[in-house]
């Protein structure tokens, strides 16, 4: 029986620091650690004792490609307990600011980090040389999700706006009709990109997920919602602690979210369009048909599609928003201080996020507590790398790494996310 | 600074990015700068950029873009490597130049932080302190913001490549709100603003969205902390709020670390 191993000391095209290394022993993988050496940065201890009016701020900072999901869970939590509902204009926003982010990162994600896998180059810069055109789409796509959300936060990355209560200012309708032009080339953009994603050649790999998302009962799921999975799961944000735990595994450097006495689910895109496809709109639902997709997907590399479906879905939806938009008359309520405890789950680009904040009464926070999704997908990834490097044993050496690595890419880790609640030991990825 | 080390002539320069204890969003910075993107990549060799590629160059490199502050003993070593095998070291951010939000350890414990946020703390590696870069090596260029503006970080790698100097504004925050033709709002509102001790950057975003600047681009050059610590006692505001205001994103820089400990003992 030969032995052999899979290492990648720096993982490339995530965000974050992380290296891969797998064990395998003849046809059996004996090992598979997705080590994550990137510094933590103690949020959740230094969150105590500020105000929660900045709290919106500074969780911003957990991640500069998801800065929104931070912001709108962030400020969701503290509205909870808070007991404040903010008025429909203010609700409408808050979802196309996150159809912002979608697309921005969505399209990030599909062209410059994860087509080059499909396609055979190291990076998007080496791609741009022979697809060109498929590049400028991405970028153009890219700078119309950012141009939604600098619009209405100020700037793509860690907006300014996003406030407990509302936004510190409000867009007038006028400058949102501004971006429908661009909006409608952006829809168009989307569905030929699901169009493009489909002829990608995707290895046969399928895996039975507890798929777990947020569903909401008129819409397809951004900032509200009951959390649920295909193994009937069906809860509040405030149940989320009773229902999810993190183990820690002896040959992981990383704490992993299960859910309680099953096991590794997964979140993000295949999740959500698995659990809400009937709430797609149609012309995202139509996009997907054609790609001949249609739930359950179980093949985490057509994830690439997904994405291109739920860019069909943020760009349809950004142009329903604005269709309806009428600016709300206190762009931020003001909220005396008072003592509470909040939860909140919205959904990330990358999956579902959660948030609880307890303050007093002076608004202070005394404890809070937030798990990104790419900690809840870690143990999936590595799950699914146990079972698909079984795939790999003929392959030589150099293909088989990139394999495994286009299948961790498949969740789009965040790994400046995960970081600071995951348990981290500094070891750089040679044994 | 190192030795120079020169690429053979006519070649593009080399550059690499590297990543410390951050958020992604400096280096996503270049990234988003969608209309440019493809004329940078044309002028430059991306070397070594993790994020964008699993190409990975050997050094030496001619640029080297730093993101993040120095938190664990590896990586007060492996800056050590990135300066020794960078021509030009340019800091990206207030993580890379200020320690980031992530210094708030350094006026705490961080053993207790680590038993805050950690299950098994004896696993986790790190120091006690959130520090810059330029506490470490040499630094040849530091760029403010948190994020940093990538239309600044265009005209420094413009620069960088044309042999001059950047033209990046070391004045107030003020300068730009009064630029924009924006009503002070510290004045007309008695808003908590950092604006006068803040260097410019951002365009003046905050106030120009109906808030106080929270000084994300870190202390100007000239700024008098003490004069607006006053100020905003003056308004009526505790001092637990100023020392707050003071300790964000850029709280290791020297002039807001000093004023928020001055309110501190007051």
């Amino acid at each position: 029986m030969t032995a052999r191993t899979i290492q990648v000391e720096t993982l490339a095209r995530v965000e974050g620091e992380c290296s891969l290394y797998i064990k395998m022993a003849g046809e059996r993988v004996a090992d598979v650690k997705l080590k994550i050496y990137e510094p933590p940065r103690f949020f959740e201890a230094f969150l105590r004792g500020r105000h929660y009016s900045e709290a919106p701020d500074i969780t911003a900072r957990i991640c500069g490609i998801c800065p929104i999901a931070y912001q709108m869970s962030a400020v969701h939590a503290i509205e909870r307990a808070l007991g404040v509902k903010p008025e429909p204009a203010i609700r409408l926003l808050r979802r196309l600011f996150y159809c912002g982010e979608w697309i921005e990162s969505h399209a990030l994600h599909i062209f410059m980090l994860h087509a080059p896998d499909f396609l055979g180059y190291a990076d998007v810069i080496a791609m741009a040389a022979d697809h060109r055109e498929l590049v400028e789409k991405a970028l153009r796509l890219k700078k119309i999700g950012n141009g939604i959300v600098s619009l209405l936060g100020g700037r793509e990355i860690h907006p300014i706006s996003a406030a407990v209560g509302g936004f510190y200012k409000v867009p007038t309708k006028a400058q949102l009709l501004a971006l429908v032009p661009d909006l409608e080339w952006a829809l168009q953009a989307s569905v030929e990109t699901v169009q493009w994603t489909k002829g990608l050649e995707f290895p046969s790999f399928e895996q039975d997920y507890e798929f777990v998302a947020l569903r909401h009962p008129d819409e397809y799921p951004l900032n509200e919602g009951r959390l649920v999975s295909n193994r009937g799961m069906d809860i509040d944000a405030a149940e989320y602690e009773d229902h999810f735990t993190e183990l820690h595994v002896r040959h992981s450097n990383a704490l992993q979210s299960v859910v309680r006495g099953r096991g590794s689910y997964l979140v993000g895109p295949l999740a959500r369009f698995n659990l809400n496809f009937e709430k797609l709109p149609k012309a995202a639902q139509d996009a997907a048909m054609s790609a001949g997709l249609k739930p359950p997907v179980r093949n985490p590399f057509r994830s690439i599609v997904v994405r291109a479906v739920e860019l069909v879905f943020a760009c349809s939806e950004a142009l329903r928003i604005i269709s309806e938009y009428e600016p709300p008359a206190v762009p931020k309520a003001d909220i005396p201080n008072r003592a509470g405890v909040g939860q909140a789950i919205t959904e990330a680009p990358r999956g579902i996020l959660y948030h609880r904040y307890a303050f007093n009464e002076r608004g202070l926070i005394l404890t809070a507590r937030i798990v990104p999704p790419t900690s809840q997908n870690l143990r999936r990834i590595e799950d699914d790398l146990r079972e698909y490097a079984t795939q790999l044993v003929a392959w030589p050496q150099e293909e088989a790494t990139w394999k495994c690595e286009q299948a961790v890419r498949n969740y789009d880790p965040c790994i400046s996310c995960a970081t600071h609640f995951l348990k981290v030991r500094i070891e750089r990825g040679t044994e | 600074m190192s030795s120079k080390k020169k690429n053979k002539p006519n070649a593009r320069p080399r550059v690499a990015v590297f990543k410390f204890a951050s958020c992604d969003g400096c280096q996503l910075s270049l990234l988003d700068a969608e209309d440019e993107l493809l004329a940078v990549l044309g002028a430059i060799e991306v070397a070594y950029f993790p994020e964008a590629s699993r190409a990975m160059l050997k050094g030496p490199y001619d640029i080297g873009l730093v993101e993040g502050s120095i938190t664990t003993h590896s990586d007060a070593q492996r800056i050590q490597e990135v300066r020794r095998e960078c021509n030009t070291l340019i800091t990206l951010g207030a993580c890379a130049t200020a320690g980031g939000i992530q210094a708030l350890r350094n006026w705490k414990d961080v053993d207790e932080f680590v038993r805050v946020v950690y299950a098994t703390p004896q696993f986790i590696s790190t120091l006690k302190l959130s520090t810059p870069i330029a506490e470490h090596v040499p630094v040849d260029f530091e760029l403010r913001g948190c994020p940093i503006n990538k239309l600044q970080l265009l005209e420094l790698i413009t620069a960088t490549l044309a042999g001059r100097k950047p033209n990046i504004p070391t004045y107030s925050v003020c300068m730009e709100c009064k630029r924009r033709g924006n009503v002070c709002i510290a004045v007309t509102r008695n808003s908590p603003c950092m604006g006068p001790v803040t260097q410019a950057g951002c365009g003046a975003l905050c106030p120009s969205y109906n808030r106080g600047c929270y000084g994300c681009f870190g202390p100007m050059e000239s700024a008098n902390t003490a004069s607006l610590a006053n100020h905003f006692h003056y308004l009526g505001y505790p001092a637990d709020q100023t020392v707050r205001a003071f300790r964000s994103f850029n709280a290791w820089a020297w002039q807001f670390r000093k004023a928020s400990e001055e309110c501190e003992r007051q």
